[in-house]
């Protein structure tokens, strides 16, 4: 039985209630020690420990003990907060005492886990629940503000991933600004020709939603368009977005193509960006048939007009009253209020130059994965024909799986689509040229659902499997373009020397080149990768550590179109259940004035990112807005006096929480 | 304060503690804090010297947090925050590195060697440089040994009301 003392209701009354996390805290910390401890720390009423204290026992444990002891301070020594402080400051609160009446201490991310000492992480372990003892005497009651959010949502990115969204929260009723980079919707599965594994055509799954996007009245969609700017907080973003120009007026536009054909250049000639500059298109273009919006776009740095101004805008002419066309567009800016955010900015297909040796860019035939996408799509720059860059069709094909992944010289991650695309392609192209197909891989990575499957399949088609990573591409020494693709098979232990008229290069995915500009501009957070940082990886995998805005595809990490779709559902999910409550409830953690010790030296003021501390001039003292404070205490540092203070970071509290770690130093 | 005298009597043997230094470390919950615990779920092990105080912000760290925490017997102090730039709260962290260098050259000027005190910049994502950097403090002030100041010394700077001269160890 732990010893409880003579109940004192008058002062201070402290619970410690130490967590064994079956033996996650107990196998590492003495929790009975940690237990008997605590229990002769000054105003602690009584120290218990159990197995799970976040369990409903556990909880129960604490709530009896607040009423028939008298407890009026919690303090529970288990894991991180970012975890359970919310929990067990309900529990404080269920059981009738202000929820800000409690303390956590961290004894498992930050000790049991990561020491190997048994005895000290024990010491450790007394040392940081001394502290939260001395600190939690002088927490003070705190109440809650609460925050309407505005039900409007902003998404970045239009690919599948923004797009599933979209239409998810629209299709609740929910107004969605939409916001895309690209004159067109659609992304990086609208280049796709099928997609894994059952060998849908990604246009024809994908271009009914592009277009119920355009016409789905909740869905204001701007293309050409980026984020500059976010200010604000959950709730209540102001988000400023740039409108580049297009050059025509997309609301007179009617699609009907004809300023293409009328363009004074004849010839298609400027490099698709869409086909992977394997195509041509001209100054004036749609993206590809089913670009959402169905509007064109002019390229200035290839438009005559921009180049000389003496163009004789044929486009012009034929747009005719309809008046489309417009030169003079410039940059504009426009600024939203929405409630929450959606980011979907997708991913960056790996740069193959960057592996040398493979000779992408320098051997013709040498392509990859995305450029391939494009030869076998029927609407790309080939008609959907497999010829090479020297007008030949490839009679033997490698393909090079972990190209920028899996590799300690580029990214040391998995890219997790590569090998599943690599045995798409290899049937494809199979089907297309009956090309004899070789997939060169580290591991066959093809865990989802149908997918192994799909590799029996294609392998049962007779597409040849060579386990080894390549070393080396060159070409052979006759005059016939083909290329020697030399690996180590590692399953029979011999170098493999083959001949193959054509390279694919299975290149993985990154992160887009601005991902860090983007995470600052939304107060979010990278991981080592470059990929934004989910809040948990497993039990918050759409949150970010910034309330209100949630990760969708890519952006998040390497993903394929069905965990792209779910994620993207999961984040419209999670936005519309802060919109439907209508407010949330945030840390009362902001700063405040104290009148009488301030003397108005204005310090503060110009330290506050958010202008929330103003000086009144007539009582000459500093005033805080608790509305804008954000909490971060950078005024409360800053006080030479000491007169600014921050609930649930108050100086004694801080000085009490050092005191108490050092008090046996 | 009653209890800096009353705990005196319970000062650990000497030997055992000079071996093993204390560091007060304050991180930041968005980045810092966010590590030390990937570094927890990620089973990564390193010196169990360093305690966690959790601020909201770099900029929160008060210089007389870091004096305060010397005082009262930590061999180092290590702040921890987002890389530049970063900050969840825009700039708080360069207001930190700011403090942070003022308060280097004073605690020099006092005698607190330089390796003493630490600012890093880690984010939520680099668990195993707080390992790396947790062991590579522990490791320089071993090679410093323990804190030799007389804490009332910076007890009495700190609180002069508080902590009048007395008869106390060090």
């Amino acid at each position: 039985m732990p010893e409880t003392k003579d109940i004192d209701r008058s002062g201070v009354q402290i619970g410690v209630y130490v967590c064994h996390c079956g033996t996650n805290i107990a196998g590492i910390v003495d929790v009975k020690a940690l237990t008997d401890y605590a229990a002769t720390l000054p105003d602690v009423t009584v120290a218990r420990n159990y197995k799970y204290v976040c369990s409903t026992p556990g909880q129960e444990l604490i709530k009896r003990d607040i009423s028939e002891l008298g407890l009026n301070r919690i303090v529970v020594a288990a894991c991180s907060p970012c975890l359970h402080e919310k929990t067990f400051r309900n529990v404080t609160a269920e059981a009738g005492l202000n929820p800000y009446f409690f303390q956590m201490v961290n004894i498992r991310e930050h000790d049991s886990w990561v020491h190997t000492d048994r005895q000290a992480a024990t010491e450790k372990g007394k040392d940081l629940i001394r502290a939260a003892v001395r600190r939690v005497r002088l927490h003070k009651p705190l109440e809650r503000k609460r925050v309407a959010i505005n039900p409007s949502v902003l998404i970045v990115g239009g690919g599948i991933a923004g797009i599933h969204s979209a239409l998810t929260m629209a299709n609740a009723g929910k107004h969605v600004y939409l916001v895309e980079r690209d004159a067109t919707i659609g992304g990086h599965m609208a280049m796709f020709d099928k997609t894994f594994p059952t060998l849908d055509c990604a246009a024809c799954i994908l271009t009914p939603k592009m277009t119920a996007v355009k016409s789905h009245p909740n869905i204001t969609l701007w293309t050409l368009s980026e984020v500059t700017q976010v200010d604000g907080y959950v709730g209540n973003y102001q988000v400023t977005v740039k409108h580049k120009p297009r050059y025509v007026i997309e609301e007179a536009c009617v699609g009907c193509m004809e300023c293409i054909d009328a363009c004074v250049y004849k010839q298609a000639k400027v490099p698709d960006e869409f086909n992977m500059y394997l195509g041509k298109r001209k100054p004036i273009y749609i993206p590809f048939p089913q670009a959402v919006p169905q509007v064109v776009v002019i390229d200035p740095e290839s438009c005559i007009e921009f180049k000389s101004g003496k163009c004789k805008k044929t486009c012009v002419e034929i747009c005719a009253d309809r008046n489309a066309i417009d030169f003079k567009q410039q940059d504009r800016t426009e600024t939203i209020e929405v409630g929450t955010i959606v980011l979907a900015t997708g991913f960056f297909t790996f740069d193959a130059k960057r592996v040398p040796y493979y000779g992408y860019g320098t051997y013709p035939n040498v392509y990859t994965g995305l450029e391939v996408e494009r030869l076998i799509n029927a609407a790309g720059p080939t008609s959907g024909e497999v010829i090479l860059r020297d007008g030949r069709r490839p009679k033997t094909v490698a393909i090079v799986h972990c190209v920028g992944s899996r590799d300690e010289n580029t990214n040391r991650y998995c890219s997790r689509v590569c090998c599943m695309y690599s045995l798409k392609l290899a049937h494809l192209i199979k089907e297309k040229t009956e090309a004899e197909v070789f997939n060169f891989y580290i591991d066959m990575r093809t865990p989802g659902k149908g997918f192994e499957e799909f590799y029996n399949r294609v392998a049962e088609e007779g597409t040849h499997f060579i386990r080894g990573r390549v070393a080396d591409i060159y070409p052979s020494r006759g005059d016939d373009g083909r290329l020697l693709v030399c690996a180590e098979d590692t399953l029979v232990s011999t170098v493999r020397k083959i001949p193959v008229d054509m390279v694919v290069l299975a290149t993985g995915l990154e992160p887009q080149p601005d991902a860090p500009e983007v995470c600052r501009r939304f107060h979010i957070t990278c991981s080592t990768e470059g990929f934004f940082l989910e809040r948990h990886p497993k039990l918050a995998p759409v949150n970010t550590f910034t309330d209100g805005v949630f990760l969708a595809g890519c952006c998040q990490g390497p993903k394929d179109i069905p965990d792209t779709v779910a994620q993207a559902g999961a984040a419209a999910a999670e936005a519309l259940a802060l919109i439907d409550i209508g407010y949330i409830e945030q840390e009362p953690n902001t700063a405040h004035v104290l009148e009488e010790l301030c003397s108005g030296c204005k310090t503060c003021i110009p330290l506050c990112p958010y202008q929330a501390i103003s000086f009144v001039e007539s009582k000459k003292k500093a005033e805080v807005n608790e509305v804008l404070c954000k909490g971060c205490g950078t005024c409360v540092a800053s006080c030479p006096s000491g007169s600014v203070q921050q609930n649930l970071f108050e100086d004694e509290e801080i000085f009490a929480e050092i005191e108490g770690l050092l008090a046996y130093a | 304060m009653p209890d800096v005298n009353s705990n005196l009597s319970q000062v650990a043997p000497l030997g055992a503690e000079e071996l093993e230094p204390k560091i007060v470390a304050f991180f930041c919950t968005w980045c810092t804090y966010m590590a030390a615990d990937l570094a927890g779920t990620s089973r990564m092990k390193y010196a169990p010297n360093a305690r966690v105080i959790r601020v909201m912000c770099s900029g929160r760290i008060d210089p007389q947090f870091v004096l305060a925490a010397f005082a009262n017997g930590a061999d180092g102090v290590l702040i921890g925050g987002c890389h530049p730039g970063d900050c969840h709260y825009q700039e708080g962290n360069y207001n930190c590195l700011r403090r942070a260098r003022l308060l280097k050259r004073v605690l020099e000027e006092v005698g607190i060697e330089a390796d003493r005190f630490r600012l890093e910049w880690i984010s939520a994502a680099e668990g195993d440089r707080v390992r790396v950097v947790i062991n590579d403090m522990v490791e320089k002030l071993k090679a410093l040994g323990p804190l030799r100041m007389k804490r009332e010394t910076m007890l009495r700077g700190l609180h002069p009301q508080e902590h009048p001269v007395q008869e106390v160890c060090v």
